[in-house]
């Protein structure tokens, strides 16, 4: 029972990450029909901004909000100078632009950074909590909790003000969002913005636990898509439910079934994708999406 | 006194393909205004082309000033508001998020919450709907949603596309009505696109008859109910 609880606890916070990062491409779904398979290479380029201003002696909370911003502003960019001139094209070709942000993030993190692998810091504290027989690690609860209030927060923003309501309305009515005099573009550019800070977040609470290097977010993203495939590419709340079922099932399955272990555990990610598609399609939370032909 | 809006030599076009050859019109201020014509003759393109939502040539001027070639979003902050064809719901939000995103433009608080008071009076079903999700709501609340979430913005002018279509006629003309209201009232101009000619009409003071992108009749529109051609295509009697 407690090891099974001790899984249950470390699933919860990779989910926390997992559920970080689906979201990022659930939003950008939602906003602009596309899926950014950049997504975990923006947020590992964020991630060793943040390390290069910590190295620069930059205290971690400074650093943290700073690339938050960078981030956000960089998510926009991207969308204002790479993406917004292809959006009407085919899906194929937004596809291919977005394996191409993902190689050249790689790259010049490389290039700047080399492949050597990096220790980040965590902001938290490094003794175990122990309730009972069941230790908690104080990073892990951190990131759960990071990754909770920026959920919120989140939350918050789309559903209380009137920039998040134009967001959604812009996502799901551009003509009509304009006909009201929301100025579309750039409330899909925000979206990429917020998509990228949110990225950013993950990238900087995964990478005290697997170490910072270029290649470090391929997996994790495998991992997203999962997340978001079983809650649903239509639906937040159910790509962050995803995220923590994925997260608890990954370490479950790891631990209790004898031949996955670690090495296997990727491919229950890739076979989760599988297995939903062919059942459930729309995800647990997601809407079937028709269309008119 | 020079009209609010008025067009010269309107064109439009769809990729190659050119919906309106030169066409013109003008609505008075305070003035109700309606264009008639059957299926396919761009009717629904000439108040896209007055918002700037399709390629357009030619002069569109609001109130003096020169809207052509702009963008929607702009256009719409000079105090156009445009009920599209389809009415344009937000399909997922509520009624009230639907109002408010017609607001959008607004920046005062104390005139929006008044605003809220007097769509609301205007529509008192949208004020007992105003939690539920707007594509619950049935045609007639939607169209009714849809001339509020225009009104939201506190336009000048006010571009409505077929209000009646796919409504029963009890319901169209409770529409009317309040669109005729909110024209006394506000002070809001009216450019009314139709196929119901004999409503329109009714409602307007002037009246546009185009036919495959050209305006073939103009004139008061107590003229135009009495001409003998449009009587009989449009008035069916």
């Amino acid at each position: 029972m407690d090891t099974f609880l001790q899984q249950v606890v470390s699933g919860l916070a990779t989910g926390g990450i997992y559920a970080s990062l689906a979201l990022a491409l659930v939003m950008i779904y939602q906003a602009t029909d596309v899926v950014n398979f950049a997504q975990g290479e923006m947020a590992m380029f964020s991630t060793y901004l943040a390390w290069s201003m910590l190295n620069h002696g930059v205290s971690y909370w400074v650093a943290f909000f700073a690339t938050l911003v960078i981030a956000f502003l960089g998510g926009l960019l991207i969308h204002r100078i790479v993406i917004r001139p292809v959006q009407n094209a085919p899906v194929l070709t937004i596809v291919i632009v977005c394996i191409g942000l993902l190689t050249i993030f790689n790259s010049i993190a490389g290039w700047i950074y080399s492949y050597i692998i990096q220790p980040f810091p965590s902001p938290f504290a490094k003794a175990p909590i122990k309730l009972g027989r069941i230790v908690f690690g104080p990073h892990d609860l951190g990131a759960i909790g990071v990754t909770l209030i920026m959920l919120f927060l989140i939350w918050v923003f789309f559903r209380f003000t009137t920039l998040g309501l134009a967001m959604r309305a812009a996502a799901q009515n551009p003509a009509s969002s304009r006909l009201c005099g929301i100025r579309v573009s750039w409330m899909l550019a925000l979206g990429w913005g917020l998509a990228a800070l949110v990225g950013a977040v993950a990238g900087m609470m995964v990478a005290p636990a697997i170490f910072l290097e270029p290649n470090m977010m391929g997996g994790i993203l495998i991992y997203a898509f999962a997340s978001a495939t079983l809650g649903g590419f239509t639906s937040p709340v159910g790509a962050v439910i995803g995220g923590f079922l994925v997260g608890v099932f990954e370490n479950l399955a790891g631990t209790y079934i004898s031949f996955i272990g670690t090495s296997l555990k990727l491919t229950v990610a890739l076979a989760l994708i599988i297995v939903v598609l062919l059942v459930r399609p729309s995800g647990l939370l997601g809407r079937a999406v028709v269309h008119r032909v | 006194m020079p009209a609010l809006l008025d067009a010269e030599g309107l064109e439009a076009s769809y990729g190659s393909t050119t919906v309106l050859h030169g066409i013109a019109f003008a609505v008075e201020t305070g003035g109700i205004t309606t264009i008639l014509g059957a299926n396919g003759a761009g009717k629904t393109t000439t108040l896209r082309a007055v918002c700037g939502m399709v390629k357009t040539a030619g002069a569109v001027r609001f109130d003096g000033q020169s809207i052509q070639g702009k963008a929607t979003e702009d256009i719409v902050r000079l105090g156009i508001a445009h009920v599209p064809e389809g009415r344009g719901t937000f399909m997922a939000l509520t009624v009230e998020e639907n109002l408010r995103l017609g607001a959008y433009t607004r920046r005062d608080a104390a005139g929006l919450a008044a605003e809220f008071e007097r769509v609301y009076g205007y529509f008192p079903v949208l004020s007992e709907r105003r939690r539920q999700v707007a594509g619950t709501l049935s045609g007639g609340e939607q169209q009714m949603l849809a001339v509020a979430r225009a009104l939201m913005s506190g336009p000048r002018l006010l571009l409505l596309d077929e209000p009646s279509l796919g409504l029963a006629p009890l319901v169209t003309r409770e529409i009317f009505r309040i669109v005729r209201t909110i024209n006394r009232e506000a002070g809001v101009s009216v450019l009314l696109v139709e196929q119901n000619a004999s409503i329109a009409l009714d409602l307007a003071d002037h009246a546009y008859l185009i036919e495959t992108g050209r305006v073939v009749l103009s004139g008061p529109a107590g003229d135009l109910r009495k001409d003998e051609n449009i009587r009989r295509a449009y008035l069916g009697y």
